[in-house]
């Protein structure tokens, strides 16, 4: 199975892709926990912090840990259902069959990839007005929101399938993903801090270089890894 | 396989471990003896608190051996499936946090008296804890895993993982940011800033503490093999 081309593999990898989002779209469990948790904390901070509470001084480094913050956990109580639906639907025997485990692997994380963005995509402007959070730089907040993600994505992707088949699932996923996802986080956070002082792309440059190689390393980690797990 | 496997342990054997294990106990007394009225008190430190260069620092190398002997052993254990090479991963891994817990502690008493605070975040302190919450992960999905081979690889493929995160916390980041960790043995120049009676405890320690640790190992490795052999 695994001896085949690249290109039945990303095909396989688009239909895992497509299945899941059509599933997603018909129970909208991931979805509906992702958004309204983002929401629900969006009010929370919104509300606590508000768009006068910080003295302006304060707000970059303050702001920028609410963000990701909001962001990382609204990931961690979507993210895992990927895999944990499969095992508990008893559909990944028939997964296994049909697809090689690459394809199911790079399906999983393109699924986590659009909603990790599309809750992102909802997040950040409504983050940005409730606290009245002012960008200096904003092609630098962006390349950290979409690097950040990518990491994001590929790492819980990956804890996804470990947790699936382990008791506890929920409280494990963000126990097993944080040490993963602490250093791409440190890095987002120190760089959304930089994002909102500096007008200039390459103040912040050197956070975007730690994602680009956290993102390239955790994913090969991954995909080199999955075999082992997908097939226990 | 080795003579551990062959089930009567050869008398030459059994005498160099009782050897060893008594050279051990009273190497470490000695060392004990030779931090506290041997050695002198190292400049540019605040009163005695240099001494604990001694026992903190092999602490935290010993956790940082431990963390990359488990993940060798979590290869091997994929490579061959093994069940002793599991053995081996969680014996090294228990051992670790173990050995994490005591430099951190450690750490922070000497940072107390040195900067007069028990913690400020410091890149070191920050990667110190990145490896407590790897360990901490790793033994929880261990805990979450009930059948002995799905344990094994899923928590092999975990610590695999995490081998190629820390290191962007330990390394990449910490550059980014000034430490005020004093620089004992691993520093820019590549020279050891010691005086001689320093450096004789300092090197003795750093090798009973790994003799230490490899006596621990290997004793919580038997101890596996006989709990699963008498549940058999």
């Amino acid at each position: 199975m695994s001896t085949r081309s690249p290109a039945p593999v990303l095909g396989a990898a688009l239909a895992v892709l497509r299945k899941d989002l059509l599933a997603e779209w018909r129970t909208r469990i991931a979805v509906n926990a992702l958004f309204l948790f983002a929401f629900a904390v969006l009010v929370l901070v919104g509300y606590a912090v508000g768009p006068t509470r910080l003295a302006p001084e304060d707000r970059p480094t303050v702001n920028a840990v609410l963000l990701w913050i909001v962001i990382f956990f609204s990931a961690m109580t979507g993210l895992a259902r990927v895999f944990v639906k499969e095992e508990e639907a008893g559909t990944a025997s028939a997964l296994r069959l049909a697809a090689p485990p690459a394809a199911v692997l790079l399906g999983k994380y393109l699924v986590n990839v659009v909603l990790l963005f599309a809750v992102t995509a909802f997040i950040v402007p409504l983050f940005l007005v409730l606290t009245s959070f002012e960008i200096a730089c904003p092609p630098l907040l962006v390349a950290l929101l979409v690097l950040g993600g990518l990491g994001l994505a590929g790492a819980s992707t990956f804890t996804a399938a470990l947790v699936s088949k382990a008791a506890a699932k929920g409280a494990l996923f963000a126990v097993l993903s944080i040490p993963l996802l602490l250093p791409p986080l440190v890095a987002a956070v120190s760089g959304t801090q930089v994002a909102a002082r500096e007008s200039s792309f390459a103040a912040g440059l050197d956070f975007v270089r730690v994602l680009v190689a956290y993102d390239g390393v955790v994913t090969t980690a991954a995909f080199l890894l999955f075999d082992a797990v997908w097939r226990e | 396989m080795g003579w551990w496997d062959t089930g009567v342990m050869i008398p030459a054997v059994k005498s160099f471990g009782l050897a060893a294990k008594w050279f051990l106990g009273l190497g470490m007394a000695v060392i004990c003896w030779g931090a506290f009225l041997y050695a002198r008190p190292a400049q540019s430190f605040v009163g005695e608190s240099s001494r604990i260069v001694f026992f903190h620092v092999p602490q935290a190398w010993v956790s940082t051996v431990a963390f990359f002997v488990s993940a060798w052993y979590s290869a091997m254990y994929l490579w061959r499936r093994r069940i002793e090479d599991d053995d081996a991963a969680s014996a090294a891994a228990r051992l670790g946090f173990l050995f994490c817990l005591l430099a951190t502690v450690t750490g922070s008493i000497f940072a107390r008296v040195m900067w007069n605070s028990y913690w400020n975040w410091d890149p070191r302190e920050t990667s110190i804890v990145l490896l407590l919450l790897v360990y901490g992960a790793y033994l929880g999905l261990r805990g979450a895993l009930e059948d002995p081979e799905r344990r094994a690889t899923l928590s092999a493929a975990y610590a695999l993982v995490a081998v190629v995160t820390v290191p962007f916390l330990t390394f990449a980041v910490p550059r980014m940011y000034q430490s005020l960790h004093p620089d004992t043995v691993i520093n820019a120049q590549g020279k050891i800033k010691m005086s001689s009676d320093i450096r004789l405890v300092f090197f003795s320690s750093m090798v009973a503490f790994m003799g230490l640790f490899f006596w621990m190992w290997s004793l919580d490795r038997r101890v596996s093999r006989i709990v699963r052999e008498a549940s058999a």
